[in-house]
This record gives structure tokens, C-alpha cells and sequence, in this order.
């Protein structure tokens, strides 16, 4: 296993300096702890964070979505074949589920260039409101 | 327990209340150590291997020197016959025998250890393959138990937000009204300017409290609007 290239406080500087017209802008925090973890807030989406550890297999990026609680009773098989359905579509992230809990990731190889890891996280906070809305009808 | 047993009893499903595998640590630790033993054994056969094979090259040259010696014999009796000295043909003829029960046994333990240079050469081999594979397994799991740190650390870090306490559906609505509200604050600086003429069109939308990313916002709305009456899949 290769040492990472990229460091979450590489990133998470790259994130915080982004400042350009028409393109999202993040504010990205290193919470510290066994495995740190960087805690991105999206401006005018602050409800969708996106969590980023790195490790030396992969980067990953994670966004939480809705519970297990929020889907509309009998609607699960719908939705669950709906995100299924979605998966290859949506260009680079996916849907996975933690226990109750559903979220969309990406997954970068840990030789990832900051640009591509930025890129990752772009695409993860569109699709995270694209993917909500595609599957309003199923949820509470 | 062989060890590729102990492979998947150290991924144990049990379900936790998040759903998360539990990756017992000691038994990859276990694995790791056997990992290293059977590279010892690994090392140690072929080792053997290298000996075994210098082993059979000098019976090989034995063997040649002997044949050699049992050709230049022969044709020293040959040459004693023709100058007629049979006395010294059968001393010669003696030397062949005894040459010749040299080599035959030399000749058995060649092919012994012909035979164990194969069979030891298979067996690294195949050890070879599984180790490699083994070792993918072991890397796999550690990598899955490495991600599932991760997303401890992550649902750790989310439960304290307050993100974790709205259900996705209000997050969006509220993310739509906001983008409401920008749009009709824009609406209402493009009004304004339409009406008032010239004037930066940009300082009165900063006057109007709008930001570049509102615009982001609108449109990406516009854009997820426009898909949403394109007809939902299933």
C-alpha cells in the first residue's frame, strides 16, 4: 500500500480557497481524532455536508441522505431499484447505506491529484441534491 | 484453523446498530503472523531447492566422468586386444566392470533427485500462489476495516451536527427557499435596474445581498426542475 499523496489539510486549504464566480464554495474544517476527518460545508447547501477521511488505499467523500424512517411505507423497493438505477448515470459518486442510514460517496485512489479530489466533492454536492430530487416521491 | 478459515471469521458479519462489520484486529494479527511463517517455510524450501539441485549437478558430472572413463576403457581393451595382449585386455575389461558398478547406482540417485528438484519446484509454486493470494485477502481486509474506522469517525462526527437532526426532504425544502428568496431578490435587482437605466448591475444585487453563488444555486435548481418534468424514472 502506497503512502497518500494528498493530505486532508492540503485539502482542506484547496477547499477554503476556492472562490470562484458561479462555482461552489466550501468551507472545509480537519476534525482530529483516531482517523481525522474533514467536515466540508457547502455555502447555500449547509444541510448536506460532505465528510472526506483518507487513508492509504482511498479518499473518500461522503454525504449523508435521508433514514431508513424517512422512506414513505411501501415506497423502499421503488426507491431502492431507483437508486440502483441511478448509480451508473450519476457521473462518479454512488449510493451505499450505513446501517439505517443512506448516503452517496465517492471514492478516490489515495494518488489522487488535489485537483481531482476537489472535482470529486463538486460532483458529490450536485448529485447529493440531484439524487433528492430524483427520489422525492419515495420519501417523507 | 487453516488460514484461509481464519480469513472470514476475521470479517464477522454481525450486525451492529449502525450495520457495521466488525474486523477483529487480533485475528488479522494472527494472520499476519502465519503470513510471515509460511514466507519462512517458503524461504526455507526453496533454499532446499537450490541445495537439492547443486546435489544433482555433481552426481550429473559424476555420472559424465564416469561414462567418459568407461569410453576410454573400452577403447584401451580394444587396442590391447589388437596388439594381441589379452592378459592386459582382462585386466582393462575389469576396470570397465568395476566402472560400471559405480555408475549404476549414481545413475538411481540421479534420478531421484531429478524427480525431487520437479516435486519441489511444483510445491513452491503452488505455496507461491496461495501466499500471493492470501496476502490480497489480508490487504482487502485491512483496507475494509481502515474504511470502517473511517466511517465511525464520520457518523461520530455527523451525529453532533445539527444536519443529523432534519430529515433530508426539510434540508431540501429549506435549501429551496433560500434559493427562492435569491432568485426573487435577483428578479427584484434586474427590475430595479431595468428600471433605474444604467447602474452597475453587480453592486446592486451586492446591495440586494446577493451573492455570485446564488446564481450557481438557480440554476443548478433550474436545471434539476427542468429534469424532474422531464418525467421521473421509476
Amino acid at each position: 500500500m502506497s503512502k497518500m499523496k494528498i493530505t486532508l489539510p492540503d485539502l482542506a486549504s484547496a477547499l477554503n480557497a476556492l472562490d470562484t464566480e458561479g462555482e461552489l464554495s466550501f468551507q472545509a474544517e480537519v476534525i482530529e481524532g483516531e482517523v481525522p476527518t474533514l467536515q466540508v460545508t457547502v455555502s447555500d447547501r449547509e444541510e448536506f455536508p460532505i465528510y472526506i477521511t483518507i487513508d492509504d488505499s482511498q479518499i473518500l467523500a461522503v454525504s449523508y441522505l435521508w433514514k431508513e424512517s424517512e422512506i414513505k411505507s411501501g415506497a423502499r423497493e421503488a426507491l431502492l431499484e431507483a437508486l440502483l438505477t441511478l448509480n451508473i448515470p450519476m457521473p462518479l459518486s454512488a449510493f451505499s447505506k450505513l446501517g439505517n442510514q443512506y448516503v452517496i460517496f465517492g471514492a478516490l485512489s489515495s494518488q489522487s491529484e488535489l485537483n481531482d479530489a476537489i472535482h470529486e466533492v463538486e460532483i458529490l454536492s450536485d448529485n447529493t441534491l440531484e439524487a433528492l430530487e430524483s427520489v422525492s416521491e419515495f420519501l417523507q | 484453523m487453516s488460514i484461509f478459515k481464519k480469513l472470514f471469521t476475521a470479517v464477522r458479519g454481525a450486525a451492529t446498530e449502525a450495520g457495521e462489520a466488525v474486523v477483529d484486529s487480533q485475528a488479522l494479527r494472527i494472520m499476519d503472523q502465519e503470513i510471515r511463517d509460511a514466507e519462512n517455510e517458503l524461504k526455507k524450501s526453496k533454499e532446499g531447492l537450490t541445495t537439492v539441485m547443486a546435489q544433482k549437478m555433481a552426481t550429473e558430472r559424476q555420472v559424465k566422468e564416469k561414462h567418459k572413463s568407461i569410453e576410454e576403457h573400452e577403447g584401451y581393451a580394444v587396442q590391447a586386444l589388437d596388439k594381441g595382449d589379452e592378459g592386459l585386455a582382462i585386466q582393462i575389461s575389469e576396470k570397465i566392470a568395476e566402472l560400471t558398478n559405480e555408475v549404476t547406482p549414481l545413475e538411481a540417485l540421479l534420478t531421484g533427485q531429478a524427480s525431487s528438484v520437479n516435486q519441489l519446484k511444483q510445491t513452491i509454486k503452488q505455496t507461491e500462489k496461495r501466499l500471493q493470494a492470501t496476502k490480497r485477502e489480508v490487504a482487502l481486509i485491512k483496507s475494509t476495516a481502515s474504511v470502517q474506522k473511517a466511517q465511525d469517525a464520520i457518523a461520530a462526527t455527523h451525529s453532533g451536527s445539527t444536519s443529523a437532526m432534519s430529515s433530508a426532504m426539510g434540508s431540501m425544502q429549506r435549501i429551496k427557499a433560500r434559493q427562492q428568496e435569491k432568485t426573487d431578490k435577483m428578479n427584484a435587482a434586474l427590475a430595479l435596474e431595468t428600471e433605474g437605466g444604467d447602474g452597475d448591475l453587480k453592486a446592486k444585487m451586492a446591495a440586494a445581498g446577493i451573492t455570485d453563488s446564488g446564481s450557481n444555486g438557480n440554476s443548478i435548481l433550474e436545471k434539476l426542475k427542468a429534469k424532474r418534468g422531464g418525467g421521473a424514472s421509476a
